[in-house]
């Protein structure tokens, strides 16, 4: 295999497997600023229980992303070579500022957040919750800006020809403002908070299918799930909108995510279906015109297909981009389906009593995992060939001095680490989630205090 | 062209600075913790190695955040560096990243089972990880000092896999991991009582040995191999200030720590860091890569800037960022300060 589908898969592979941990850190943190928020407000011992259970499942998904998101850094720069160069300026600010808002942000309030329960003030805890919470969100800024960007290039300009062209700076607020970030990183935001919100619902209903730590499992339930409510709605809102941007920033890809192939004509909205890319055709079922009503309200509306583009500036996976993004659309509504069932019959009082919808509820953890995950390979995938949307080509951006068989064997490195590191994640994840939201005073792990008082003043 | 300046620095060199300023931060906190973690097989006794990773452990994130700003200022400043530097040192790179995540799951996972081999098992892969790390960044350091094969276009023209690890990469890893080492013993004593602080004790005598002996090795084959690293002190004596105050804030070091004067121990070993990495960079500046194969081909602050408004936007977030960084860093400090209670959250 060639140099550049390998360090596609690296790149890929090594960016889903970090995207599954900040948004749960995101999502928890969220429900953590809640949790605690409430326990202050209401003085209730529940609420300040849940605050602690749900930080030390945080901890733990906290310490993976952290990990895994340095190799992500690093990798523009051992894999990337020429797309660094040509994107260095523009992009450096953003992952500079990055550091500094977001990161430094984010691990300087962590010690307090986990170590500081019984030391420090209620309220000065709770400062360090929400500002544990905001570095997170604000990492996602300027990574999703900095991605936006080379999905929709805005506030710059080219110098230099050839090997040698780069994009230089010229508007900064032109370029965090590029046409498409407001709305993604709205997308991202709340697919983050869905994400964490159903992974405290998944455990809650669990338990209380088991019949263990009822009380306080309802309370979380309840307030989560209105929560998650809000945010699958929203979601679709985020959603529409961007599908509003692409049609007008990224055609193509547009065109791919719905497999519409006439150069000019009305698109049809599949509701599923297979895109025969040689062919260049798809069949499936169909609402008529359902995509030309969505963009501009009216069934007749031309859309620009496939055909209008030169073969060579296609997504070169029209197929998995279709499926990727139908999958993401098809989970979004089913999670907006679930949350208002799950709202009705609390406002019917069964909430508790339906074993079976508790039940899809405790599976349903792995759907806002799932759509995140196709959300991103569709964006990115229907952006192919471009790396940077009409300027750079992937296949020109890799770096020149990289051996095949040098990224082939950090592929295998990583593959195997991350399989393990997998493992391990989950099973400790179990394991906390097995013990359940009580302190277990037994934990003979405990260090000497002088260590600790010496240590944190550092 | 004209280039704007600040206090007489043009950009670049400003950035050159800011980069080798979150470098030298970086280097001494995660030196510590590399350090630390590089003697963590000495110690024999559970208890013992349970408080030697407890005491990085609260600290180790907070640290590698600098690696994080420094990669990306080094990105946003020079990207051109940035990307022929990491695409040339593929391989260190990626061990490092792999090391990496390997110490940090190592102090996330060891206390979590109370089996046994578990906890074997996380030791020596911290301990491993933390030596190879130290080891790592002198090797790339060596080979920045001595120069790649960097031919047109910036682009390495050098072998794929081994050719990093030449004698002098691998004399300056070694010197890297005896200073980190030193360093590491350092903040271990600070942190601790008893018999393992006697032992610490002795650890701090083998790692300054350890130090001048591959430091005099190391800078005796620069001398004879690498005459161009000295050139600049030759023309400019005045620059000699340098080495000797590395040297004085090293050999200060024992004395301070028979003083039981650890807090300053720990200052001057810091110290001695930070001025070995200014004789780096003054062996450098302005250039940031030498090519081996023609010196028309070196990477200098200038060839690999951003443009000066990219540097100005940057120069303007740090200035906003850093205030602030510093701000909530003395409020957790604050916080932490006093007596601690230990509790069921501890680590
Ligand atoms: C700031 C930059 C950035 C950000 C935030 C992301 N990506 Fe990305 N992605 C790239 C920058 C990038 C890239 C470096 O530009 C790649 C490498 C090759 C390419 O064409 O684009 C890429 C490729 C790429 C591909 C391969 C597409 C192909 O080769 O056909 C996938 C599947 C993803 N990414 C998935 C993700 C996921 C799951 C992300 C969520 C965390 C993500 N990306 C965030
Ligand atoms: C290629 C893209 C990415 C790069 C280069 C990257 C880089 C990093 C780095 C270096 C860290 C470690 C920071 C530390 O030491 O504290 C990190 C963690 C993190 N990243 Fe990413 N990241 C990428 C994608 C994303 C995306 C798309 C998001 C958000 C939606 C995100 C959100 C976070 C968060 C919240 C953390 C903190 C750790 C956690 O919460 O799990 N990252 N990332
Ligand atoms: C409800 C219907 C939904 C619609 C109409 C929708 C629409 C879209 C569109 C058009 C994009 C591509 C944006 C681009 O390429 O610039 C996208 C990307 C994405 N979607 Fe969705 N989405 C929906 C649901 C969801 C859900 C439920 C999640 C996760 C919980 C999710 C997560 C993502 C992510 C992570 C991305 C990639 C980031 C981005 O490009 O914004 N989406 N979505």
């Amino acid at each position: 295999m060639d140099v550049e589908i390998l360090a596609r898969i690296q790149f890929a592979f090594t960016v889903a497997f970090h995207y599954i941990y900040p948004p749960l850190s995101i999502g928890l943190g969220l429900l953590m600023v809640i949790f605690e928020g409430l326990y202050l407000r209401t003085g209730d011992k529940d609420f300040e229980t849940l605050a602690r259970f749900w930080t030390r499942i945080f901890a733990l998904t906290f310490g993976i992303g952290v990990a895994t998101g340095i190799v992500m850094e690093f990798e523009f720069g051992t894999n990337w070579a020429t797309y660094s160069r040509y994107v260095g300026d523009v992009f450096g600010s953003a992952l500079a500022a990055e550091g500094i808002f977001a990161f430094a942000l984010e691990s300087g309030f962590l010690g307090i957040l986990l170590f500081g329960w019984n030391r420090v003030k209620p309220w000065v805890h709770f400062v360090a919750t929400v500002g544990v919470f905001l570095g997170s969100m604000f990492s996602a800024v300027w990574i999703v800006v900095a991605n936006s960007w080379q999905q929709t290039p805005a506030g710059f300009h080219i110098m230099g020809e050839g090997v040698n062209a780069r994009a230089e700076i010229t508007d900064f607020w032109a370029m965090v403002f590029n046409p498409s970030s407001v709305e993604r990183l709205s997308h991202v935001w709340l697919g983050a908070f869905l994400a964490g919100a159903f992974l405290v619902l998944s455990v809650h209903a669990y338990y209380l299918l088991k019949g263990r730590f009822i009380e306080i499992s309802k309370k979380a339930f309840q307030i989560t799930l209105v929560v998650a409510t809000v945010f699958s709605v929203g979601q679709l809102l985020t959603g529409h909108a961007s599908a509003d941007g692409v049609a007008i920033n990224q055609p193509a890809k547009l065109a791919a995510m719905e497999g519409h192939f006439d150069a000019n004509a009305p698109a049809d909205l599949y509701i599923f279906g297979w895109v025969d890319q040689e062919k260049e055709e798809t069949q499936g079922i169909a609402i008529p015109g359902g995509l030309s009503f969505l963009l501009e309200y009216d069934t007749e509306h031309s859309v620009t297909g496939l055909k209008a583009f030169p073969r060579d500036e296609r997504p070169t996976q029209v197929n998995a981009v279709f499926q990727f993004y139908h999958l993401m659309v098809a989970i979004g509504v089913f999670l907006i389906g679930l949350t208002l069932v799950g709202c009705f019959m609390w406002i019917r009082g069964k909430l508790f009593n339906s074993k079976w919808l508790l039940t899809i509820f405790a599976f349903s953890v792995i759907l806002p995992q799932i759509a995140n995950q196709v959300g991103w390979f569709s964006a990115e995938m229907g952006r192919q060939p471009w790396v940077v949307y009409g300027l750079l080509r992937t296949s020109d951006a890799l770096s020149k001095a990289v051996t095949a068989n040098q990224v082939l064997f950090s592929l295998i490195l990583f593959f195997i680490i991350y399989a393990v590191l997998l493992a391990l994640f989950l099973y400790l994840l179990n394991k906390k989630i097995k013990h359940g939201p009580y302190d277990e005073k037994s934990i003979e792990d405990r260090p000497l205090q002088k260590e600790i008082a010496g240590l944190i003043s550092n | 062209m004209d280039m704007q300046t600040v206090l007489g620095l043009d950009y670049p060199t400003l950035w050159f600075l800011v980069v080798g300023g979150l470098f030298s931060g970086y280097a001494i906190l995660d030196g510590f913790d590399f350090g630390a973690g590089a003697w963590h097989l000495f110690f024999k006794k559970e208890e013992n190695r349970r408080i030697a990773m407890n005491a990085v452990g609260p600290v180790w994130d907070g640290n590698e955040v600098w690696l994080v700003i420094g990669g990306g200022a080094l990105f946003a400043g020079f990207p051109i560096l940035y990307a022929s530097l990491f695409s040339a040192m593929y391989l260190p790179f990626i061990l490092f990243l792999m090391f990496i995540i390997f110490r940090a799951i190592s102090i996330e996972f060891r206390g979590k089972e109370p089996m046994k081999w578990w906890r074997r098992m996380w030791d020596i892969l911290y301990s491993i990880s933390s030596i190879m790390l130290a080891f790592l960044l002198g090797v790339v350091l060596g080979n920045v000092l001595q120069g790649i094969d960097i031919g047109n276009n910036f682009e390495y023209e050098g072998g794929p896999f081994f050719s990093f690890l030449g004698p002098y990469p691998l004399l300056t890893g070694i010197t890297t991991l005896s200073l980190f080492m030193t360093h590491g013993a350092i903040y271990l004593l600070m942190k601790t009582e008893g018999r393992m602080y006697e032992k610490l004790k002795d650890l701090v005598r083998r790692g300054i040995i350890f130090f001048i002996i591959s430091f005099v090795i190391t800078s005796i084959y620069t001398l004879i191999y690498l005459p161009h690293l000295s050139d600049r002190f030759k023309e400019n004596p005045v620059l000699f200030i340098l080495p000797l105050l590395t040297f004085l804030s090293l050999a200060n070091i024992p004395r301070l720590v028979s003083k039981k004067k650890y807090q300053y121990a720990f200052l001057f070993s810091s110290l001695t860091m930070s001025f070995a990495l200014m004789m780096v960079a003054v062996e450098l500046y302005p250039t940031l890569l030498i090519s081996t194969i023609s010196p028309e081909f070196n990477i200098t602050i200038y060839n690999a800037a951003s443009s000066e408004k990219s540097l100005g936007i940057m120069l303007t977030i740090a200035a906003i960022g850093a205030p602030l960084v510093l701000a909530y860093t003395a409020f957790v400090y604050y916080t932490f300060k006093g007596k601690v209670q230990i509790d069921e959250t501890s680590y």
